[in-house]
């Protein structure tokens, strides 16, 4: 009796001399579906690792913007591992805000992430960021409704036989709206859409020399364009609508095409929220014949700010969240359709993925053709596809977002619109010192 | 006849009050309703008639521990209301009892304070919180949740106080009361319903505060503010989840209000008619 208690005692105290040395972690995160199940899966992480536990702070997406922003910039140490985009990365650590991830791990294989996702969380070869899920913008559609126009989607579209497409449908079938596009203001709504799309149209926010460039044709025709096919053939208050609020009309059936996120597919083919589940097919984003096409490049991804103090355990964390280990972690959970897109090669050349998300190849392909680092026809001195990777821009790209939002809404004119654009933008460039 | 126009005037206040009331309470009716639908069913519009599915309750849960959420809100409207009145009973008694030329301007400067944004003051304060290390800290929510709260207490307890009369603590004095006496046993008992509807509506303040409570936090004192916000999706459909969730975290506050809404009614009009 004595010697069990003894060996008893001798556990609870190893137990809890272990426990007073295990380290804690501090992980801000958005609620995203991906991330709500990479937090139902951390017992695989603190089996591992037992020496680590995790506390997750989830956030709306703004707030958490800036409270990882406030955070950072005064070295408050409230977070051990942050969710930022493609936007913060090459910001941030220009700023030596981060760590570079150069500890990762000997299995982690890095060369495995898509280049161009690569691309967007590096910064002079290192990498600040590890991608959790990446994704481009593709168009998503009704085959039925197509096949009853009697029109063929080309796996890479114009612009303007999507606007025919568009407008043919919607007169064929008055119930439902030809294209549903972004239109609610915001640097990462609508702005993401129509920077994104003026690409295609040879537009740039801004010259070599930072003047910018909203009075240009390129601006006007894209603008023109956006708001004339949103007028002839999307739905009523489209200036209010965003990515959820264009989500629940497809899935409804009353979107015959929509461009949007990649990872939107695996919304509107899930049969359980979707009506049309089993009636989309996807094709490239548009273009014009200009060389580049009117899709995006994004990944929310995991990093670390410099001020941590548990810099080893939150990059173990890091490998561990965004390894190949991990996609398989979740395929054998949950099925190869919910693995987070977009961020490995490998996971593009698995049978089993291939089958399981038809729009795989597509969102790869897509993807690969967005260059963060040549997002324009013109040249341009910034970074970024839908977005300009400078501090300035969250403020002036909602400022943009808003006028563009009231030229759909029909309160401003087109003109009007790019006229105000390019004050705000000749503004904002000037108080930044880019330009006198 | 005048009988009767008064029968109709009061009939059609009573409509215009019901009506009043209805729609003030009506975002929170269809928060409680849309709860009860599925997230497609959320978004597609207008709609007062919920499935009755409880998915959203049962995902709300699963992803997060209400009641940690629950008993940091619990502390620190609490808490911050039990500091709050320490520290306006003593400052209103002497502004109501003993005002000098200034009084009048120190209750103004004080009211004056809830009209600045917060936002314009967010950097400095959490410059000190991080150094004092208060980020994150029940402590340093409820003193932050009681200096916001604490001109409308001084100035609910002040109004209240104005209405006792002063001869009565006069009276005490001449038998020999001290000050905390006079303030303790004789002023406080006195003005019991004042305090009791100015702790209710702090509470209540306290408990809805998001601004601070949301960028203050990461995990350790976030209450159910935090709790809501977490709710809210970029990509993906949430309005019935995040629905859920606000109507876990208003639930205790709006039966709290319910059952003290004499005290809180009177608190609020104290005043008002002389």
């Amino acid at each position: 009796m004595k010697l069990k208690t003894l060996v008893l005692s001798l556990c609870s105290a190893s137990a809890l001399a272990f426990a007073a040395h295990a380290e804690t972690i501090t992980i801000a995160t958005v609620n995203n579906g991906d991330m709500i199940r990479m937090q139902k899966l951390t017992d695989d992480f603190t089996t591992k690792n037992p020496d680590i536990e995790l506390n997750w702070v989830t956030l709306e997406e703004n707030v958490l913007r800036e409270r990882v922003t406030t955070d950072i910039a005064t070295k408050g140490g409230q977070y051990d591992v942050m969710t930022i985009g493609t936007y913060e990365v090459p910001i941030w650590a220009k700023q030596q805000w981060l760590l570079p991830l150069d500890n990762l791990g000997a299995d982690y294989d890095a060369a495995d992430i898509i280049p161009a996702i690569a691309g967007g969380l590096s910064v002079d070869g290192k990498l600040y960021a590890a991608p959790f899920y990446g994704e481009s913008s593709f168009i998503m559609y009704r085959k039925d409704l197509f096949e009853k126009s009697g029109l063929t989607m080309p796996d890479a579209p114009t612009w303007d036989f999507v606007a025919e497409a568009a407008r043919k449908i919607k007169a064929d079938n008055p119930d439902v709206n030809g294209i549903c596009l972004r239109g609610k203001a915001g640097w990462g709504e609508n702005m993401a859409f129509l920077t994104a799309m003026s690409n295609s149209f040879g537009a740039r926010w801004f010259d070599e020399n930072w003047k910018p460039q909203f009075d240009q044709p390129e601006w006007k025709n894209t603008l023109q364009f956006y708001v004339d096919l949103m007028k002839d053939a999307g739905p009523s208050g489209a200036s209010s609508n965003g990515f959820n609020e264009n989500l629940a009309l497809f899935q409804q059936g009353k979107c015959g095409m929509w461009i949007d996120a990649t990872v939107a597919a695996s919304f509107v083919s899930n049969p359980k929220d979707s009506t049309v589940a089993d009636k989309v097919a996807y094709a490239l984003a548009p273009d014009t014949g200009l060389g580049k096409r009117g899709n995006w490049l994004w990944a929310w991804s995991l990093a670390i700010p410099a001020g941590t103090q548990k810099a080893d355990a939150a990059q173990k964390f890091v490998s561990w969240a965004t390894s190949k280990a991990y996609l398989d972690l979740v395929a054998s959970k949950e099925g190869w359709a919910n693995v987070p897109p977009g961020t490995r090669t490998s996971l593009y050349n698995n049978p089993e993925y291939q089958k399981a998300a038809p729009f795989a190849k597509m969102t790869l392909d897509s993807i690969n053709s967005a260059d963060p680092t040549k997002p324009t026809v013109k040249p341009v001195p910034y970074v970024g596809v839908q977005f300009v990777a400078i501090p300035e821009f969250q403020g002036l790209g909602t400022t943009v977002g808003q006028l563009f939002s009231a030229a759909l809404a029909g309160q401003s004119s087109v003109d009007d619109a790019l006229k105000q654009a390019q004050d705000a933008a000749t503004a904002a460039m000037t108080e930044g010192g880019y330009i006198q | 006849m005048a009988r009767a126009v008064t029968t109709q005037h009061k009939a059609v206040a009573t409509i215009a009050a019901w009506v009043v009331a209805f729609l003030i309470f009506f975002p929170i009716l269809y928060t409680i309703i849309t709860s009860f639908k599925s997230e497609t069913e959320a978004i597609a519009g207008f709609n007062l008639i919920p499935s009755g599915t409880l998915e959203s309750y049962v995902e709300v849960q699963a992803q997060s521990n209400y009641f940690k959420f629950f008993l940091n809100s619990v502390i620190l409207s609490v808490g911050s209301t039990i500091l709050a009145l320490a520290v306006a009973i003593p400052a209103a008694w002497s502004m109501a009892f003993s005002p000098t030329r200034r009084t009048k301007d120190i209750l103004m400067w004080m009211l004056s304070t809830k009209m600045m944004p917060a936002v314009a003051v967010l950097f400095p304060i959490y410059l000190i919180f991080r150094d004092t290390g208060l980020l994150d800290s029940r402590i340093g929510l409820t003193i932050m949740l009681m200096l916001i709260n604490l001109p409308i207490v001084v100035w609910m307890l002040y109004t209240y106080f104005r209405e006792i009369p002063g001869e009565i603590l006069e009276a005490a004095r001449m038998d020999g009361a001290s000050l905390w006496g006079e303030i303790w046993y004789v002023l406080t008992p006195m003005a019991v319903p004042g305090i009791a509807s100015t702790m209710l509506l702090n509470i209540i303040l306290a408990w809805n505060e998001a601004f601070w409570t949301i960028r203050l936090t990461t995990t350790e004192a976030a209450p159910l503010t935090a709790f809501i916000s977490s709710f809210s999706s970029p990509q993906g459909l949430f309005w019935a989840k995040l629905s859920a969730a606000s109507t876990l975290a208003i639930a205790p506050i709006l039966i709290m209000g319910w059952f003290s809404q004499k005290q809180l009614v009177r608190g609020l009009t104290f005043g008002a008619v002389k």
